[in-house]
């Protein structure tokens, strides 16, 4: 009696709310294009013929949603335990470095598959270090991991422009970046995946970081609903008196969640770096490790809805710059506006319409109803 | 006949597929105390948040006074002159009394003439029903019985003629609940119409005038109080007989279990919570501490069961010491065979989230049985919540299914299963049947009294003195933190009483 609405049935839960929600977003961001004099119908058409119309615009949209998917999942990893990693953005960046020292150090003698697992361990071990930190100060000082977290995106950026600059610039280039990898640190693009829909490629970067991130998506499932140390991260997530109750420890709990968090942020920079730049740059996470906070949201921190949110956000940064190519009183902030207002429906205000959406069902007759409560259930 | 102050015609209410109430027909009499009881989920609290607007019937008619009215809002009711006294207080705890009266009824922009207004409103109403307190009084400095009696000044301040009070003596100290009943009566004297919501039948019996009686929806009787006795009101509630007093044998305690010595707790802001406690609780007994909420029962229960750090003084379980001053690892507790039952199952005992079989595994989950390497045994722990589901009664039986849809006793009983099946040698329980129903309450206690039988050491708290009393081979009263004192099982109810309120009668021992 605590709940008087009546649980909603899984397909419109999962279906049907994300999807009023991001239409009514859609709906919005339209008014602003009609504001600046553009027709927001045709604007539409080209946001999704970015994304989709051609070989490259696929390969484009997933080589942006894999930057997604790894940071959505390390946003959701940390929510299952009530944490709030705001610390993306500076995991993956000094994932990053992890990455650039083991590809420095082999890319001359070892061949890209065996770079590769060593690339990942150190990418990993690099986020999940960086992630230790404020993980540590949490558990065992109280420092707020928001706060910590995001302090620590600025420590991140400035160490990582210190080194940049200063100790792995090659000696008399003018770029703040390292050297170009050789090819035993080049991740292969998935030709062949395009291909076989009749497809190309062309110079577009996805690559093999691609598959790692949905191999990555269904372990997260595995490590969060099929084994004890997930059961101990909902148990703390949902109640941490409950988990104390329990015997679980606080402590370890938060310090291994943010470890799995940063690990997986931190891998996140295989994709740009290994997989299309080939080399560390200034500032190449570019607002990934943000944006998965958004995909996790509208993801609810299931791999399941992570992978999607990630492609739809993938659509909106190729397809957006297609967007601002074709027309040019729609700026790239512009861009920033839509996939703004999506943020705001889809994940703030996420539930806005649930009250609207139960009235509907339950409205359908008392018969409909009690079908839809059984089967909510069920879910 | 007297004229109805209330009228509920043909009341329907449904969420989603459950129908809270169907085709409530009932009249009030203006001048009476009316009492409404049920089981949890019988929908009393559904029909009452109707009439006092928190809620909209779905169909059906009230009526105010003869007159028909549509009550949208609570505002709407207290302008119909009814006014509601909740179980959990609505007050602002560090505002004085005057300031929580005219909360909501500031007439004027500037405070200072409502509240010279208000005053001497205030002190008609104490004078006329003898409702004293300190309208300068902080409301968190107050007792409990003093802060629901600024709950009722704040209705009456409203105009109530209609007063519904939801479960009142929940809270209370036994004198203080018949203090409350005396102010109860002369509400009525004065021409107030009283409805009181309880589970608790022996206030319904000492109080009410006519009751009636809510079972899955619909009211099922409604009878002349004193034309029915407590037996016939169970019967009528659970819709079968009830045992209301558990039978069990003579205690037949073995060696010292649980001891002990000298504990010392504060919180965490220094208040010292618990007061150098020391007692035993042997195999074979139940311990039951009595004590109004809030005395240091429950800091002393999580103390022992490891989720709470002591300041000072000693656990001993099966005489090897508990690391009580430091938090230590519940986990370990339970290996060593202490289970622990807690008060509060919404947020300790259970995850309300989770399915009914990740429950039951709940602070065990590390065990084997449970385990296939780093992985959950998603067979194994269905097939244990099925056993348990089976062994305890739990309904439904889906282990599948979200803990929160379950209804309050079967929660308990999830807990309950959990602990109980480990086979513990000390179990510790708070509040076993807060919010359950009479049904489960009978079968809760039949368990406990089993786990007595079968040599284990049970210690018992809780707020209702007769669960206490009907359970317990030794009594231990708490005040203040401290046992002020030790009673048989046939200690009297007033006893008890004065004990609980910090009062030492004076021709008991020291």
């Amino acid at each position: 009696m605590s709940n008087p609405y009546a649980r909603l049935p899984g397909w419109a839960d999962y279906g049907l709310i994300p999807l009023v929600n991001l239409l009514v977003a859609f709906m919005v961001a339209g008014l602003v294009v009609l504001l600046v004099g553009e027709n927001p119908l045709r604007a539409a058409v080209i946001l999704v013929d970015g994304a989709f119309g051609s070989g490259p615009g696929i390969a484009y949209t997933l080589y942006y949603a894999t930057n997604f998917i790894f940071t959505g999942l390390a946003v959701a990893v940390a929510f299952h335990a009530g944490l709030f990693n705001i610390g993306g953005e500076g995991q993956a960046y000094i994932g990053g470095l992890g990455v650039g020292i083991v590809c420095l150090a082999f890319d001359h003698v070892l061949p890209w598959y065996l770079t590769f697992p060593g690339a990942i361990a150190a990418a990993a071990g690099a986020g999940a270090l960086w992630a230790l930190i404020p993980a540590y100060l949490q558990a065992r000082r109280g420092s707020h991991i928001v706060i910590t977290t995001i302090m620590f995106n600025f420590i991140a950026a400035s160490a990582m422009v210190y080194l940049l600059v200063d100790v792995l610039k090659p000696p008399g280039s003018m770029a703040p970046q390292t050297r170009q990898f050789a090819e035993g640190a080049q991740l292969p693009k998935l030709t062949w995946m395009l291909e076989a829909f009749g497809l190309s490629l062309r110079s577009a970067p996805l690559n093999m970081a691609f598959v790692l991130a949905l191999v990555l998506a269904a372990a997260v499932w595995v490590l969060i609903w099929r084994t004890r140390l997930g059961y101990e991260i909902r148990t703390f997530g949902f109640s941490p008196k409950a988990a104390r109750y329990a015997g679980i420890s606080e402590t370890r709990i938060t310090v291994v969640t943010m470890m799995i968090s940063g690990a997986l942020a931190g891998m996140m920079a295989l994709n740009p770096v290994m997989g299309d730049q080939h080399n560390v740059s200034l500032d190449f996470v570019s607002g990934a490790g943000f944006v998965g906070i958004a995909v996790a949201l509208m993801g609810r921190s299931h791999p399941a809805g992570i992978v999607p949110a990630a492609i739809l956000f993938g659509v909106l940064y190729q397809g957006g710059a297609e967007l601002a190519f074709e027309m040019p009183a729609i700026s790239r902030d512009m861009i920033v506006i839509i996939q703004g207002l999506v943020i705001l429906f889809a994940g703030a205000l996420e539930n806005m319409f649930r009250p609207a959406v139960q009235a509907l069902l339950a409205g359908a007759g008392p018969r409909a109803a009690a079908v839809v409560a059984a089967k909510g259930g069920d879910a | 006949m007297a004229e109805a102050a209330i009228e509920l015609i043909g009341i329907d209410k449904s969420f989603g597929a459950v129908r809270a109430n169907r085709d409530i027909n009932l009249d009030i009499e203006r001048g009476t105390i009316r009492g409404i009881v049920g089981e949890n989920g019988a929908g009393k609290s559904t029909l009452m948040s109707i009439l006092y607007g928190f809620y909209q019937a779905d169909s059906g008619d009230i009526r105010v006074n003869g007159m028909p009215a549509v009550i949208r809002a609570p505002n709407d009711a207290i302008a119909l002159g009814i006014g509601m006294v909740h179980q959990h207080f609505m007050l602002v705890e560090n505002f004085t009394v005057l300031e929580n009266v005219i909360l909501g009824a500031e007439t004027e922009a500037l405070l200072k003439t409502s509240i010279a207004r208000a005053r001497s409103e205030l002190e008609r109403l104490e004078r006329e029903y003898g409702l004293e307190v300190d309208p300068d009084a902080i409301i968190e400095e107050l007792p409990v019985g003093l802060q629901q009696r600024v709950e009722i000044l704040k209705a009456l301040y409203r105009g109530a003629e209609i007063l519904i009070l939801d479960e009142p003596t929940g809270v209370l100290t036994p004198p203080e609940a018949d203090h409350l009943f005396r102010i109860l009566r002369q509400l009525k004297e004065q021409g107030k119409t009283i409805v009181l919501i309880t589970h608790k039948l022996r206030e319904i019996m000492a109080i009410t005038d006519t009751v009636s009686v809510m079972r899955q929806g619909t009211i099922v009787a409604t009878r002349e109080t004193a034309k029915t006795t407590v037996e016939e009101l169970a019967e009528l509630m659970v819709g079968r007989r009830v045992l209301l007093r558990v039978d069990k044998g003579a205690a037949n305690p073995g060696a010292v279990k649980l001891s002990l010595r000298n504990l010392t707790i504060r919180d965490s802001r220094g208040v010292t919570m618990v007061d150098d406690v020391s007692f035993d609780v042997r195999g074979g007994e139940i311990v039951g501490i009595a004590g109004v909420a809030g005395n240091g029962q429950s800091e002393l229960i999580e103390a022992i069961a490891g989720i709470r750090p002591a300041v000072s003084g000693t656990v001993m379980l099966d005489g090897r010491p508990i690391h009580v001053t430091s938090i230590c690892d519940p986990g370990e507790l339970r290996d060593r065979g202490l289970a622990h039952v807690p008060e509060d199952r919404h947020h300790v005992g259970l995850v309300l989230a989770f399915e009914q079989s990740e429950n039951c595994i709940l602070g065990y989950h590390d065990q084997k049985q449970y385990l296939k390497g780093p992985f959950l045994d998603g067979d194994a722990i269905i097939a244990d919540a099925r056993t348990k589901s089976r062994l305890y009664d739990i309904r439904p039986s889906n282990p599948r299914l979200r803990t929160a849809n379950f209804s309050g006793g079967n929660q308990q009983k999830i807990v309950l299963a959990r602990e109980m099946e480990q086979d513990p040698g000390v179990l510790v329980v708070g509040q076993p049947t807060r919010g359950v129903d009479v049904g489960a309450i009978e079968f809760i206690h039949r368990r406990l009294i089993d786990m007595r039988d079968r040599g284990k050491a049970v210690l018992l708290i809780s707020v209702e003195l007769d669960e206490i009393r009907s359970l317990s081979d030794r009594i231990l009263v708490m005040f203040g933190g401290r046992v002020v004192g030790e009673r048989g099982p046939d200690a009297s109810e007033g006893e008890l009483g004065l004990l609980m309120a910090g009062v030492e009668p004076r021709d008991a021992a020291a």
